[in-house]
């Protein structure tokens, strides 16, 4: 088969249609957007409102009930986990999911296991390839990871001890160890003060223009959304209620009446459902 | 007093020994291992081999347990296997020792893929009942098959190495002392590399591994099947050791002991895998010592076996309670101690 | 080949669930614990040694009436979960539910070595209480003791089931095992629940155990075999499920006695064993079992 090349037009990630429901709860319904290369996209909407359930679906820890998943133009739909990873879907959790029983740096070297080859005889002996491996990965994470990140002062501290800010940023050194073409960061600023959110603001930037790296993230905090984001996907209820350029979704009346409420769940909720057969018609 | 321990390569940062002065204790250790057999006299050289299989056996156990998080029970029973496997192939073949170990290890492990295939889809906890289950399993195969001997078991001649005959424990001793340093080395290395980082993110958060490139079921498999490669040639060195293998060789208390050696030394340390079972084996020594002095002796002598077992299950709640590091823990502070003395932190 | 004996066949059939009966009482016994604290308690078998043994010590070596024993035995192993959740269970509140599971697993290596030290290790005939006149269902013979014990199960199972759906206490139990901390806000007074459980727990196993140990005797090791059936029941119906341990416990009954019958004793565990893997492969979390649905 000849090499893929991807056209530029062609979103690198594509959602369409996905449904999400756990026993009678529904968690997502018809959410469907395209994630262009090189954008940074943002996913926001109110708590409880899908976007851990919809990355958990993308990272393949839910299997939807219907609905599909492009990558790369590969249907990842019916994918397992790890072998999204390998192909290049980089995650990190909105409550801190690092490993306690490993240091930093040995959390970070765990971003890179699905693309390392190590066996268990190579790694029992540690003479040839698991030793070469582990000293190429080693230089790579100090050189670009490590140094891009600035936390060279903790790389050997127990992830335990560190303070949530520094943990927030080894979470996102072991995404980038992934050598991810998507980044999903699933609140990246959540509980940081000013200037630890400009600082991840400046890293989420410069991962982009840098590694050429896709951004994908849930958040809150409207400044970063509004400042980073090139398009903005807004989910209430399980459903997309608007998408588009920061702006366009600022100024949407369906946006500010989900964050701010009509009062009324009940009629708000028939607007969505009215909104969202408005958009499937067409 | 050590201050700081400066890197030129990262090579050199990821070595298992990084220090002079742990060079030179290293050296001492190993000069102390030779020097052992010739100074010891045949009570010690047999607590020596005993000691060094179980430190074999723990540190598969470890392997498991510690690092990867999966309990089991069936340690014993896979080194059954082992040892099973050995005084078979001595009987019918005349294979050489080395291969006899190895094939000992691959059938435990072979049998560990079987048990934990159904196990492992779910949650950890299945295992330990499944093992335990599968102890009971292996114990009526050994005993109610002829080609295993029966409830006899299987007596076995000394091993033979290039035609000198391990009858003795000084002679064992230089085999089964290199055998368990090597199975030790490998367990170390294991975890300077990436399969030894996944098992211990099993450990920790084993959902979040998944999404993160690590195929669960895959890694659990594999971690299952080498404590038992593990356990399996601990078996073999066992049967080698004792020269008879019978079914009530490797009952369950037997699981027991190495799941208390594992808690105790230090779960997830290699050192602790090294302490847990020196210090266990020792335990029933010393309770044998300290019966023999106490008057009465002769009727004690039978409450020994149960006394071992309130013995081995209070360690293992004791430590998990209070010290659920380990020994390993009690060193580290010692060391720390030494390494900052005469200042205090 | 003769013709099929149906007869014989419904006789060890009946046999079999009503032993069923049994295991599904002590996998109740399992589940109580599990559905308050989520702990995994392997040593439930060492439970019904322990009522089994204080039963036989209350009637047998202090010659107390029956009326008396059994009831005392109950409460005294009652006492014993008390004591054994506060030292053991309670201060590893906090830690990962393993933690706990390998104290189970000490436990019952305490429990056994204590067993053979206050008593011994021999096999050891209980003081008959029950009934003997033989129970006929049609054509078919039933043990009276098999029989009553079976009754005696159903009856706490089904007040079990009752308690836990409509008493409040039952409702507070469930609540603990999902959210601690949302059980402590509620104004539920966790600790007192998890000792509540544990005793319940301890309480049940003694009955059980006395039971069983009526029928078969008892002995240091005899009921940690019965303990490895009772898991593979509690795994089969679902770890958190009363339902599915009274069908689970009926069903292994049921497999055992015919494995026994119709190949032979030892290979009744073996039954049990293929039972468990089968369970495992088709439908892990069990017949009854909730699913947990994790969160990343």
């Amino acid at each position: 088969m000849t090499a893929n090349r991807t056209e530029p037009t062609t979103p690198l990630l594509q959602i369409r249609g996905i449904n999400l429901s756990f026993g009678g709860i529904r968690a997502l319904t018809d959410v469907g957007f395209d994630v262009q290369a090189g954008s940074i996209t943002a996913v926001i909407g109110p708590n409880g409102a899908g976007k851990t359930s919809l990355f958990n679906t993308l990272s393949g820890f839910y299997r939807p009930d219907s609905g599909s998943v492009q990558f790369k133009g590969q249907d990842i739909t019916r994918t397992p986990a790890p072998r999204r990873a390998r192909m290049g879907l980089g995650r990190s959790f909105q409550n801190i999911a690092l490993f306690r029983g490993l240091t930093v740096l040995d959390n970070i070297k765990l971003g890179r296991h699905a693309h390392l080859k190590t066996h268990v005889l190579d790694a029992l002996l540690y003479l040839g390839r698991a030793r070469r491996e582990e000293a190429a990965l080693r230089r790579d994470i100090e050189e670009n990871i490590i140094d891009f990140l600035e936390i060279d002062h903790i790389r050997h501290a127990p992830v335990s001890a560190l303070p949530y800010g520094l943990q927030k940023r080894v979470e996102m050194a072991r995404a980038l160890a992934m050598q991810p073409s998507v980044l999903m960061l699933d609140e990246p600023v959540a509980g940081m003060n000013r200037e630890e959110t400009e600082d991840m603001a400046r890293f989420i930037l410069d991962v982009r223009s840098e590694w050429g790296v896709t951004v994908l993230m849930v958040e809150h905090d409207m400044g970063m959304v509004m400042d980073l984001s090139d398009h903005v996907v807004v989910l209430n209820f399980g459903q997309v209620i608007a998408q588009g350029t920061p702006q366009s979704v600022q100024n949407d009346p369906e946006v500010s009446r989900a964050y701010l409420g009509s009062g009324d769940v009940r009629e708000l909720r028939a607007r969505l459902q009215a909104a969202a057969t408005v958009r499937r018609a067409a | 007093m050590r201050i700081g321990t400066f890197k030129q390569s990262y090579v050199a940062d990821a070595a298992l020994f990084d220090s002079r002065t742990q060079h030179v204790w290293l050296a001492i250790a190993g000069l102390l291992l030779i020097l052992f057999p010739f100074t010891a006299n045949e009570y010690w050289l047999y607590l020596g081999c005993l000691v060094a299989i179980n430190i074999a056996s723990t540190t598969g156990l470890n392997i498991l347990t510690g690092y990867t998080g999966l309990i089991s029970l069936g340690q014993a029973a896979f080194m059954g296997l082992g040892a099973y496997t050995v005084a078979l192939l001595q009987l019918h073949f005349n294979l050489p020792l080395v291969l006899n170990l190895l094939a000992a290890g691959a059938v435990a492990m072979a049998g560990g893929i079987l048990v934990g295939i159904p196990s492992l889809r779910v949650k950890g906890l299945y295992l330990a009942i499944v093992t335990l289950a599968a102890s009971f399993i292996a114990q009526f195969i050994f005993a109610n098959f002829e080609f295993t001997g029966g409830t006899a078991g299987i007596t076995m001649q000394p091993a033979q190495v290039l035609g000198v005959p391990l009858d003795t424990s000084f002679r064992l001793y230089w085999l089964i002392v290199p055998v368990t340093l090597l199975m030790l080395l490998g367990a170390a290395n294991l975890f300077r590399t990436r399969i030894g980082r996944a098992f211990i993110a099993i450990r920790d958060r084993d959902i979040s591994a998944e999404v993160l490139g690590i195929p669960l079921l895959r890694y659990k498999l594999l971690s299952f099947g080498l404590s038992s490669f593990y356990a399996g040639v601990a078996g073999g060195l066992f049967a080698y050791f004792y020269r008879v293998v019978t079914p009530e060789s490797f009952p369950l208390t037997m699981s027991i002991f190495f799941l208390a050696a594992v808690i105790v030394g230090g779960m997830g340390s290699i050192l602790g895998g090294i302490l847990g079972a020196a210090f266990m084996t020792m335990v029933p020594e010393v309770l044998r010592l300290v019966f023999g002095l106490l008057p009465g002796a002769a009727d004690l002598i039978s409450l020994i076996s149960p006394i071992r077992l309130v013995l081995f299950g209070t360690l293992i709640v004791g430590f998990l309670i209070f010290e659920p590091l380990g020994l390993a823990e009690l060193w580290r502070r010692t060391r720390r101690f030494f390494h900052l003395w005469p200042f205090r932190n | 080949m003769m013709a099929m004996d149906w007869g014989y066949l419904f006789e060890v059939s009946l046999t079999g669930i009503a032993s069923g009966g049994l295991y599904a009482l002590a996998a109740l016994a399992f589940v109580l614990v599990f559905k308050a604290t989520r702990v995994v308690n392997l040593a439930i078998g060492e439970f019904l040694m322990a009522g089994a043994f204080l039963f036989m010590t209350f009637a047998a070596m202090w010659s107390m009436p029956l009326w008396v024993a059994i009831p005392a035995a109950v409460l005294a192993c009652g006492l014993l979960g008390a004591v054994i959740e506060r030292s053991m269970i309670r201060p590893l509140i906090g830690e990962p539910e393993f933690s706990a599971f390998m104290v189970t697993i000490g436990l019952s290596s305490i429990l056994v070595g204590l067993a053979e030290l206050i008593w011994d290790p021999e096999q050891h005939r209980l003081p008959d209480f029950m009934p003997t006149q033989p129970i006929m269902v049609g054509e078919a013979f039933l043990s009276p003791k098999v029989f009553w014990g079976a009754m005696t199960a159903v009856v706490f199972i089904a007040a079990a089931l009752l308690l836990f759906r409509f008493w409040r206490g039952g409702v507070a139990l469930r609540a603990t095992a999902s959210d601690q901390g949302a059980a402590y806000a509620m104004g539920i007074n966790v600790p007192r629940v998890f000792s509540l459980a544990w005793v319940g727990s301890a309480m049940l196993a003694a009955v059980s155990g006395i039971i069983v140990g009526s029928i078969g005797g008892v002995s240091s090791t005899s009921m940690g075999v019965f303990g490895i059936s009772v898991l593979v029941v509690v795994i089969v119906g679902g770890l958190d499920s009363v339902l599915g341990a009274l069908v689970a416990g009926l069903l292994i009954g049921l497999i055992e006695a015919l494995a026994s019958t119709y190949l032979g004793g030892e290979y009744k565990l073996v039954a049990t064993f293929l039972v468990l893997v089968v369970i495992l492969l088709v439908r892990p979390y069990g017949l009854f079992g909730t699913r947990e649905i994790e969160r990343l």
